[in-house]
């Protein structure tokens, strides 16, 4: 029986200020997350004595400086939320890592939450800028100038699944499943060959197969391995190859079908081997080419288009739970999956309310043709950012949900009860749950611990090993019984 | 469990297995009060062309919001969006 597929997402936006030529970007970030205000506002430090970024999941450790920020550096840049996510400032971007949560559904909720809260922070943040000044906030990957930010998947995987299955059975698998998670761009960069528009935000930045790096020479398969969990029993899936999502119903299946996979892998039902001859090659044609009809040359001697390949691992996941049980948002997955590719087969332009990068390109392409502008002009470009502006107002994303031309997933009452509530089925329950209640007691927090600071006590730091512990249904009762946090980690230590 | 069960076997034909029978043109879309039943005959075609042409007009009226919201000065905001690296 495969893990449970807990999960998460990682994502960078992009950041300017109009009107501010000199705008520091880093400054800016602080300026932002700082902005955002919620009840209780504690002064919690995020705790890296737990961190380990250079830890390889091929076996070593590698050689560098890890980063440790001075306690008020620290604050500064560090938010816990009440939701249990984390939002911060990464290098020049702000990030918001959503909580834990156990399925493809509940992610979307509370990805979707993180756009509304950066949104209420912009909005916050824009109030402290000299006139003239607006900060605009993109959920995008790239500046088309080579530069590259972000979004990055994690899963919690068994330990015992040899790295080895886990690489040679997802690289096919990451480099064709932008035809259905792709964000969409126009133009090309990183010195990749020049087109109109590709699929993928991200594609052209994939220089390797697999690495730990994720800043230069970005590998399809990261290893980095640091599981921020019981490290004895489970491995987090790092992944870096993905696109940052607008569409609810691309999320869904981006961090849907990724998790059937994975937990098909572990269990050892990717039986048939699809190997891709040069996997990196073919992450940068299949972007490339919008009809999805590039051929792709397997180890095999076969040709496939990257939809036929998908459609190869869709039947061996079918095939495995044709005799298993499967939860009902795994069945809805599966479900969609099929019919997505089924479209794909026929004309990607049908999925043009599900799948972000056919709602950019169909709705650029009418732009275009109305007002008689081709793929170079700037208005096409500005289109292409500002689908991603997380303004409702002028966002292109948002505006075509408004118009009713984006398949939802969930519903707004549940995104924004996501900005103030953690999942209740992980440990971000726990969490969030802690700084929701005792505030400023709450010391240090990281993925795996919090740590509380209870009248001039030692801190105390509480193990969070076990993702899918410290749920309601394991915590309420105690927090209940525990007005303080001294009261919470007596009983904790009693 | 039960999904909508085109794929048989896998086979060796040239096309994948699960594109077979998929040829009607007809979109039948998932979800969406769950139930299977709403397939389309031939006789639709007509309600197909319909159908495209209230998308196109659709379409127009978001083309009218789009130059409502697009920035201005397109040019200058996106020579001047750099971003640094990030990750």
């Amino acid at each position: 029986m495969a893990t449970p597929k807990v999960m998460g997402s990682e994502v960078e936006y992009g950041i300017t200020v109009r009107g501010d030529p000199d705008f520091d970007p880093i400054s800016g970030c602080v300026l932002l997350v700082n902005a955002y205000r919620e009840d209780p506002t504690g002064e919690i430090l995020w705790d890296y004595d737990q961190e380990n970024p250079l830890a390889d999941a091929r076996g070593f450790q590698v050689d560098g400086e890890k980063y440790t920020p001075n306690q008020q550096e620290n604050i500064a840049r560090n938010k816990t939320l009440v939701n249990g996510a984390r939002y911060y400032v990464d290098h020049a971007h702000p990030e918001y890592s959503c909580p834990e949560v156990t399925n493809a559904r509940d992610l979307v909720i509370h990805e979707k939450a993180g756009e509304r809260i950066l949104e209420a922070s912009r909005r916050e943040a824009n109030a402290l800028l000299p006139e003239g000044s607006e900060m605009l906030i993109y959920k995008n990957n790239s500046d088309r100038k080579g530069n590259s930010y972000g979004c990055h998947e994690n899963y919690l995987m068994d330990r015992r699944t040899p790295f080895k299955n886990i690489v040679e059975s997802l690289l096919p698998f990451f480099a064709t499943r932008q035809v259905y998670c792709g964000a969409g761009k126009v133009g090309a960069e990183n010195r990749s060959t020049p087109v109109d528009f590709q699929v993928s935000q991200r594609a052209d930045f994939f220089e390797t197969e697999v690495a730990l790096d994720t800043m230069v020479k970005r590998p399809i398969i990261n290893t980095r391995d640091e599981p921020h969990a019981d490290r004895d029993k489970y491995r987090r899936l790092h992944v870096i190859v993905g696109d940052s999502n607008l569409s609810e119903y691309t999320i869904y299946l981006r961090h849907g079908v990724t998790a059937l996979v994975l937990s098909v892998i572990e269990d050892g039902g990717i039986h048939k081997r699809v190997s891709l001859r040069d996997p990196v090659r073919a992450i940068q044609e299949v972007s490339h080419d919008p009809s999805c009809r590039k051929e792709l040359a397997l180890d095999d001697g076969r040709q496939l288009t990257a939809t036929q390949l998908q459609a190869e691992y869709l039947e061996m996941v079918l095939a495995y739970y044709g005799s298993r049980s499967l939860d009902p948002i795994g069945k809805d997955v599966l479900t969609r999956w099929q019919y997505v590719l089924e479209c794909l087969a026929r004309d990607p332009m049908e999925l043009s309310s599900e799948i972000d990068w056919v709602m950019k390109k169909a709705v650029i392409e009418s732009f275009m043709e109305r007002k008689g502008l081709d793929w170079t002009s700037p208005q096409i470009e500005m289109l292409d950012l500002q689908y991603h502006d997380i303004r409702p107002s002028r966002g292109l994303y948002y505006l075509m949900e408004r118009e009713g031309r984006a398949e939802r997933i969930v519903s707004d009452d549940e995104i924004a009860a996501a900005v103030h509530s953690p999942p209740v089925d992980t440990r971000a329950y726990f969490r969030g749950s802690c700084i929701e209640k005792y505030g400023s007691a709450v010391f240090g927090v990281n993925w795996d611990s919090i740590s509380f600071g209870v009248d001039g006590q030692p801190i105390k730091r509480i193990l969070m090993a076990e993702p899918l512990k410290g749920t309601k249904h394991h915590v309420d009762e105690l927090l209940g019984a525990s007005p303080t946090a001294g009261d919470l980690v007596d009983k904790l230590q009693a | 469990m039960k999904i909508r069960n085109r794929i048989e076997k896998p086979s060796h034909s040239e096309e994948a297995p699960i594109f077979r029978g998929a040829e009607s043109g007809q979109k039948q879309k998932p979800g969406k009060g769950g139930g299977g039943g709403e397939g389309g005959d031939a006789a639709s075609s007509k309600t197909m062309t319909k159908k495209g042409e209230k998308l196109k007009e659709d379409m127009d009226a978001l083309v009218d919001e789009i130059d409502d919201v697009l920035e201005e000065n397109a040019e200058e905001f996106v020579k001047n969006y750099v971003q640094r690296g990030g990750e």
